[in-house]
């Protein structure tokens, strides 16, 4: 039982009589709960809420280090209020930050909308399909939860309109601030987001400075729709990870925060898995000189291993086609909290005595039960300390949008793919989380589909729990041609790992590629020799051969002489 | 012509220390060569790259104080292939050896290997060991980052003859201890590298002139 399960008929404004009510209520319904079904199975959860604990007990427990910055917003008298809502604040916030807006409306945590700059593909969260979820568009009501923005209810969106941006998402320091969905889903989940306490605007309006690991994380470390469900390296352990799990962001290591390594100027800052860095050259610059990226190498240098040992210096001469993280990282989903691997739509809408429910089966490190199956989602594997897959990366991604068709008799598709080879000086070995996915996609026009998801209507699939009106709606909402038949297909997503940065001493040692069955084995088909892999057969039968040739000769010559000699002294 | 067996200085003192410390090396080199390789599970894959790499340091080291070494005190004409005696010896080892016979070939003051041995010898310095250095220069040059202009030749193939190389090193190795028990006894064939005397034939000619002129080398002096 979880506070989830409390009924609570609307988003709750009034604050502190709120919350004293709620506690007394969940108090007596948790006993209830506990009294009335003694037997329940407990690791079946009715219901079909989302709510995720993404918050924040973190920010609120953690000391504060003291603020650097020139302004004390506490005392500013524009922040005085009263407020009653987000965008309130906002036009308080740009009336003396009055460049910020501008700069933030051109920021992807806002436009949702990325034209890469290679491939010229359109992407972007409000037009992507992946293999979790699957798309944010036509569910901006759920979705819009992580958008950095007020009242996205659907693609139709204002984007001009700078009032509606959320600074406090990312600059409130309370650890109170949160946000619900921007528009009512069916029935069956309107329970889904009760029972948090009114958000007191002055008071997260006063509390700003620079994004702490709880700003970001709330919604990064959640993607996917849950605690570290979409990355694998991006979990909750990291809002106050141990050294082992994290040596940059753990409170006994360096205690950086994301912005410590995602720096940026002017609302734009380093770091995206569109178009990724994954050779940088600058590396540490000169002194003083402004970096824009977010590479291991622009702290570290290319050459970062002492050179005072052989060891040293062959690492260094591994970075030239090893990026770092494939050796610094050696497992992802480290400190407890699992990631999800595989997800399979196709068991979508069991239901128990006409309700939602979710199957808490999966126990991971850190104690908690998490669903591997939900009524809404399917099912779910988990992974913990889990070995990435590598291969070749350039930085570039290319992806499987809504107007891409595929083969699906090709086995699985991937939802994105990247290009990358040992031949290009630019390439580096990769590590990866892989996703595998079985997903609905449309039979006659063989391309992915749009769902919907989230909705008070009889289409959405959250309460209707039927894919044939979800895809005809989610198609037709966002004027995409289908040809009325859908069927599942298994999607592959490949998610570069960057994080969980693990201390020097749990490296991983250099036997871990250079081995007969190493992680890199794969890769070394011809263009890339890696020693220790023993892929050169017709070598080792000829080394066999010639070595115990040899040694079968000696020993015959050898016994011939001592029979000989016998035979002689006889 | 009259011929005396000498005990005579055939391994100086440089040529030992040459002999065994290459020993010692080559040794190290295919324990940790045979690691990097993947068939040696004694050692780790780092320790072992590091052993190969300063292993291979000294010996290229070594190597340059050899062949130096050897041309300019003309000890270089010993590994001269000749024909003289090759039947005899060769005959011994497949057919002799199991009669009891002795072995036919005994040292001289300008020859201190056996044809077959001089001819193994030479192969060895001019083949093996050329592959293992022309492969093994490039190999570290370019896993130390500085073999870029060797990149055409592809990584590849210079491990593929380097450990063609070393494979015939092995070979070389074995057949080589072997025949040091081929004689009167494994000692006798051991001794001389470690002491530097042997029994060698000499001429009245040679052991008047050494007398006269290199009586160090005589072990009776």
């Amino acid at each position: 039982m979880y506070r989830s399960t409390i009924y609570c008929s609307d988003y709750c404004h009034n604050s502190y009589l709120t919350r004293i009510v709620i506690t007394l209520l969940s108090c007596f319904f948790l006993s209830a709960a506990y009294a009335s079904t003694p037997k329940a199975d407990p690791k079946v959860e009715m219901g079909i809420s989302e709510y995720s604990k993404t918050d924040q007990e973190h920010a609120r427990t953690q000391s504060k280090k003291e603020s650097k910055s020139t302004t004390d917003h506490s005392l500013l008298k524009e922040l005085k209020g009263p407020f009653f809502s987000g965008p309130e604040v906002t036009k308080v916030c740009l009336e003396c930050h009055n460049t910020a807006g501008h700069q933030f409306m051109k920021n992807k945590h806002w436009t949702w909308d990325y034209k890469h700059p290679k491939t010229g593909q359109h992407l972007g969260k409000s037009v992507l399909i992946n293999n979790f979820c699957t798309n944010a568009r036509g569910n901006e009501g759920m979705c819009a939860q992580c958008h950095a923005g007020y009242n996205m209810t659907d693609s139709n969106f204002d984007f001009t309109n700078q009032d509606n941006i959320d600074c406090l998402i990312c600059h409130e320091s309370t650890g109170t601030y949160y946000k619900t969905p921007t528009s009512k889903g069916n029935k069956a989940c309107s329970i889904m987001f009760a029972g948090k306490p009114a958000i007191e605007w002055e008071k997260v309006a006063q509390s700003v400075e620079m994004p702490t690991r709880n700003n970001c994380g709330k919604c990064h470390f959640y993607g996917g729709g849950g605690d570290n469900v979409k990355h694998g390296d991006l979990s909750s352990v990291l809002f106050d990870p141990p050294k082992d799990v994290d040596v940059h962001m753990s409170r006994e290591g360096e205690d950086f925060t994301c912005v410590t390594c995602h720096v940026g100027e002017a609302h734009e800052w380093a770091g995206s898995r569109y178009e990724m860095t994954v050779n940088d050259e600058v590396g540490t610059g000169k002194p003083g000189m402004p970096r824009e990226t977010a590479s291991c190498e622009s702290c570290h240098s290319a050459a970062p291993h002492p050179i005072d040992t052989v060891k040293g210096i062959k690492l260094n001469t591994h970075t030239s086609k090893v990026a770092c993280e494939t050796c610094h990282i050696p497992e992802i989903a480290r400190g407890g909290v699992a990631t999800e691997v595989d997800w399979d739509w196709r068991t979508m809408g069991k239901l128990k005595d006409g309700e939602g429910f979710k199957l808490k089966e999966y126990t991971q490190g850190d104690g908690h039960h998490r669903a591997t199956y939900k009524s809404i989602k399917g099912s779910f594997t988990y992974a913990e300390n889990l070995k990435p897959m590598y291969a070749w990366f350039d930085g570039t991604m290319n992806y499987t949008t809504i107007d891409t068709k595929f083969d699906p008799s090709k086995g699985p598709i991937d939802i994105n793919s990247f290009s990358g080879s040992a031949n290009d000086p630019a390439s580096r070995i990769y590590p990866f989380k892989t996703m595998h996915t079985t997903q609905p996609y449309d039979k006659g026009n063989n391309t992915l589909v749009y769902m919907s998801l989230w909705g008070n209507d009889d289409s959405a699939l959250w309460g209707n729990y039927d894919f044939g009106k979800s895809i005809a709606a989610g198609m037709k909402k966002n004027g995409i041609p289908y040809s009325g038949e859908w069927d599942y297909v298994e999607t592959l997503s490949y998610w570069p790992v960057n994080h969980m940065v693990a201390p020097k001493e749990d490296a991983m040692e250099c036997s871990e590629c250079h081995a007969k069955e190493g992680r890199l084995s794969h890769l070394d088909d011809g263009s890339l020799y890696i020693p220790g892999t023993q892929k050169n057969e017709m070598l080792n039968i000829i080394g066999l051969l010639a070595i115990f040739g040899t040694l079968a000769g000696v020993l015959g010559h050898g016994a011939l002489r001592i029979v000989a000699t016998r035979m002689r002294k006889k | 012509m009259s011929m005396k067996m000498i005990k005579l200085m055939v391994f100086k003192r440089f040529e030992r220390v040459w002999h065994w410390s290459q020993m010692a090396l080559i040794f190290t080199l295919l324990f940790s060569g045979a690691a990097i390789y993947g068939v040696n599970p004694l050692i780790s894959f780092a320790d072992a790259v590091t052993l190969h790499t300063w292993a291979a340091i000294i010996l290229i080291a070594l190597w340059l104080f050899a062949t130096f070494w050897l041309f300019t005190t003309g000890q270089w004409r010993h590994y001269l292939p000749t024909t003289k005696n090759f039947v005899q010896v060769a005959r011994f080892y497949a057919y002799g050896i199991f009669k009891g016979e002795h072995h036919p070939y005994r040292k001289t003051y300008r020859r201190k290997h056996n044809p077959l041995q001089a001819v193994t010898y030479l192969l060895v310095k001019t083949v093996i060991f050329p592959a293992i250095w022309l492969s093994g220069i490039p190999y570290l040059l370019i896993s130390f980052g500085i073999g870029g202009f060797l990149n055409d030749f592809g990584l590849a193939n210079i491990a593929l003859v380097h450990t063609a190389a070393a494979i015939a090193i092995t070979v070389f190795v074995i057949a080589h201890v072997y025949l040091l028990t081929t004689g009167h006894s494994f000692i006798d064939h051991v001794k001389p590298m470690i002491t530097g005397y042997d029994d060698v034939e000499l001429t009245d000619e040679e052991l008047a002139y050494i007398k006269a002129d290199e009586p160090d080398l005589l072990k009776d002096s």
